[in-house]
């Protein structure tokens, strides 16, 4: 089991994301944007942050890196959910301290799979 | 483990809808030109949200076209793109497109492919009119394909030798061989050459590099997957197993955008490409799988007659109970005791259960209060697609959106306001061209404005435009007989005659309004709601209307008054003033309608008594008073034998629990406990005219 961050705007997905990863025994908190989850991560430590990159207020790509920036979170796999395939938004993420991405659309068991690869 | 998707699609649903409303006002607010980088941000984000839930819950159709509209915001949002004035037009058609779409998608309807198709069309010309956004995709896609054959692979040589500051990407080299075993047989050696003298270590650093040694019949994608996170961050070098010529290099070491294009350009099956076209076949494996299950869970469209009420104000009302609770135990105890001694507190609890009753009807009545921008917020896009379609530039203001309304009301002043707006455009508001002739800029303005003013709620809508010209419509309304050629009529009666049924003055029927219905129906509907309407005009300057309404419906501050030995109600809202009579001041015409004066104005009296068929005190009118009323653009003067008091009546339907009166709006149960009956000026107004054209 993993403390796991999920931070959407979108509601519906993080009922997704949500859903899936407590199914799979993990322990979920979900934020609806960068600036909730920023104060939501200042309160614990996550093993694992999984964020959305466009959402009001502040964004995935500003949230990772204001993350690196804390030393609980120095070493923390963040992936970002991204629908834009493109190599520019996954290379933001990335020098932004992002450890990997999974693409949107992704069934559960995709999630699952991908998340696996971080939580080893 | 399997997950029931369908649980989600209500709040998917939800959240698409609202985001369509919010895409559809920031576009609206773009100007075009200069569009404004936050409200392009927003839009872009609705959209996004659209697609990739659509996508992830299986709607393709709605995630193909969401890509589309996506794409151009996207361009719009780089700046590659100028927001132009088609690509709103688009923009907003796909808004409606979605919206569609959507609703087929939740009423497992069939959605109208003609229009769908069309807006598709206009966008993709759109987007490929000048750039090759697409192209790029469907290459990657071809690409993806052809990597499928391949010969038998032994197995993979992979040097793998990250940058110092891979472990603060969250990635671990560990899992990465974790994951790595999966794939075959593997065997690894590791590289200390590069770790410095302690001294010199930096703790969170990493100084090794691995030589992997992977045996197995696997896919190179297979092993790029597995490195696809750290590419950036590490260089590898992956060699064929039995291959002694030099392996590829992938990679590069630091992480400048130019040579990471360059690099992925390099390698065969691109990674960006091979992402793209997996992201693609998701959604083509989804959708069966979506369509073959018909849903587990059948979603209702149906919109339910509900209000969102703020939690603050059903906070309010259980504060408000609970102190209702408290002074009816109160008054319990006081009860269960009477003596003279605690008298004074009975009345002391009593005063305070009327404070306590009245703060909880207010509340109650707070409940069914709505902004009135529910009832303006479809005039942006209306206005803006009625000034295209005419050719005129206009710009509307819209005031006091927060300004309260019953929402019984709200509902059914929403058609009157549209048919008054698309006038002040259609008609009000002059083209461009004639505007700057005149002297005027050449945009018009339309404002839409609301705000309380005493019991009722006031909505004026004022535009710039070329006012009203009497003398038209007074040969107008000659022409069609509704008045004589030589009556004297004041501006007002004047104005009021665009009301009068069969009335249009619009010199050709244009296909946005004009026909000469609506604003009598506009009229009536808005006196049906206890309201009034009043138009005030300058030629050349513009004109404004302005509707007054009750706040609500189910409540009306009442006059009692008395007429033999009947109480009756008068709106407070109607009247004007209250008098006695000087006898010198009537005059009758005929001997039969009776007129007073008052200050220079002659005002029909009603003498309530006839009109109900009452006995009362004195048939003398010296004897009585007389309420000057105003109702419907008309005055009147009703005899009455007394005033009694002012209160707040709940107004009950006299229609649902009786039938229709003439001259009666409703009814009201009073302290005690009678009832009395609420006088319909308007009505009453007209039943006077209507027996004084008798009598003349």
């Amino acid at each position: 089991m993993a403390k796991i961050l999920a931070v959407d705007d979108s509601a519906s997905m993080r009922q997704m994301v949500g859903f899936t990863l407590k199914g799979a025994g993990h322990d979920v908190q979900e934020a609806c944007d960068g600036v909730e989850a920023l104060k939501i991560a200042q309160t614990g430590t996550f093993d694992l942050v999984l964020t959305d990159i466009n959402m009001p207020n502040m964004d995935g790509v500003t949230l990772i890196k204001e993350l690196r920036q804390l030393p609980a979170y120095k070493f923390t796999p963040m992936l970002t959910l991204t629908t834009e395939s493109g190599a520019e938004k996954k290379m933001e993420g990335k020098q932004a301290g992002a450890t990997g991405w999974i693409v949107k659309p992704f069934s559960p068991d995709q999630l699952l799979a991908t998340i696996k690869k971080v939580l080893g | 483990m399997s997950v029931d998707m369908s649980q989600f699609y209500q709040t998917f649903f939800e959240e698409s809808f609202e985001g369509l409303d919010i895409m559809e006002s920031g576009l609206l607010g773009l100007d075009i030109g200069a569009a404004d980088e936050e409200t392009i941000n927003t839009v872009f984000r609705a959209a996004h949200s659209i697609k990739g839930g659509s996508a992830t819950f299986g709607f393709s159709v709605v995630a193909e076209f969401t890509h589309l509209m996506e794409t151009l915001l996207d361009e719009m949002r780089d700046g590659t793109r100028m927001v132009t004035e088609d690509s709103v037009d688009y923009l907003l058609k796909s808004v409606d497109c979605l919206r569609e779409l959507l609703t087929a998608v939740q009423d497992e309807s069939e959605h109208n492919a003609e229009f769908v198709n069309e807006v598709k069309a206009g966008l993709e010309r759109i987007l490929h009119g000048d750039t090759a956004a697409d192209t790029a995709s469907s290459g990657g896609k071809a690409e993806g394909e052809t990597a499928q054959e391949k010969p038998e692979i032994e197995g993979w040589v992979i040097e793998f030798k990250p940058a110092d500051y891979l472990l603060k990407t969250g990635n671990d080299p560990v899992r990465l061989f974790n994951e790595l075993s999966l794939l075959g047989e593997m065997e690894t050696s590791c590289c200390t050459d590069n770790i410095p003298l302690f001294a010199e270590i930096e703790p969170e650093n990493l100084y090794l590099s691995w030589t992997i040694t992977l045996k197995g019949n696997i896919a190179k994608e297979q092993v790029n997957e597995v490195f696809e996170w750290v590419d950036d961050d590490a260089d590898i070098i992956l060699t064929c197993l039995g291959e002694e010529q030099a392996g590829e290099e992938k990679s590069s070491q630091e992480p400048v955008p130019l040579t990471v294009v360059e690099s992925e350009a390099n390698v065969e099956p691109g990674n960006s490409d091979a992402q793209g076209a997996e992201a693609e076949s998701i959604v083509k494996n989804i959708s069966p799988k979506a369509a073959a299950k018909p849903a587990a869970k059948k979603i209702t469209s149906k919109e339910q007659s509900s209000i969102r009420v703020g939690i603050d104000k059903v906070d309010d009302l259980i504060n408000m109970v609970g102190e209702l609770v408290i002074t009816q135990s109160m008054l319990g105890q006081l009860g269960e005791n009477v003596n003279s001694a605690n008298i004074e507190k009975l009345q002391d609890g009593l005063a305070q259960l009327e404070r306590n009753t009245r703060e909880l009807q207010e509340s109650v009545m707070r409940i069914r209060m709505l902004p009135i921008s529910f009832a303006f917020q479809r005039f942006p896009r209306m206005v803006r697609d009625l000034s295209n379609q005419l050719g005129k530039e206009i710009n509307l203001v819209l005031l006091g959106e927060q300004t309260e309304l019953d929402k019984t009301v709200m509902e059914k002043i929403g058609d009157p306001l549209v048919h008054l707006v698309r006038n002040s455009v259609d008609h009000g508001i002059e083209s461009p061209d004639e505007r700057e002739a005149k002297g005027k800029s050449r945009e018009g303005t339309v404002e839409l404005n609301a705000f309380h003013q005493g019991g009722s709620i006031v909505i004026e809508i004022k535009d710039d435009g070329k006012g009203i010209d009497k003398q038209v419509i007074f040969d107008k309304a000659v022409e069609k007989g509704i008045v004589n050629a030589n009556e004297s009529l004041t501006d007002e009666q004047i104005f009021d005659l665009i009301f009068a049924p069969g009335f249009s003055t619009a010199a050709v029927v244009s296909d946005v309004s004009g026909r000469g219905v609506g604003m009598d129906v506009v009229k009536r509907n808005i006196r049906e709601l206890g309201g009034t309407i009043e138009v005030k005009s300058e030629k050349g300057q513009g004109s404004t209307i302005i509707i007054r309404l009750p706040l609500t419906l189910a409540i009306l501050d009442g006059q009692l008054i008395r007429v033999g030995e009947d109480t009756y109600i008068i709106p407070l809202i109607s009247i004007i003033e209250s008098l006695q009579v000087k006898p010198e001041q009537i005059s009758s015409i005929g001997g039969q309608a009776e007129l007073y004066k008052l200050r220079d104005e002659y005002i029909p009296i009603v003498r309530l008594y006839d009109a109900f068929g009452l006995t009362p005190d004195s048939t003398d009118l010296k004897d009585g008073l007389i309420v000057i009323v105003e109702g419907d653009g008309g005055q009147a003067g009703l005899y009455v034998d007394d005033l009694l008091g002012q209160q707040q009546v709940v107004i009950k339907s006299l229609e649902t629990n009786f039938r229709p009166v003439e001259g009666i709006s409703g009814a009201t149960i009073l302290g005690d406990g009678t009832v009395a009956l609420i006088l319909d000026i308007a009505g009453l107004i007209t039943l006077s005219r209507q027996s004084r054209g008798r009598a003349a």
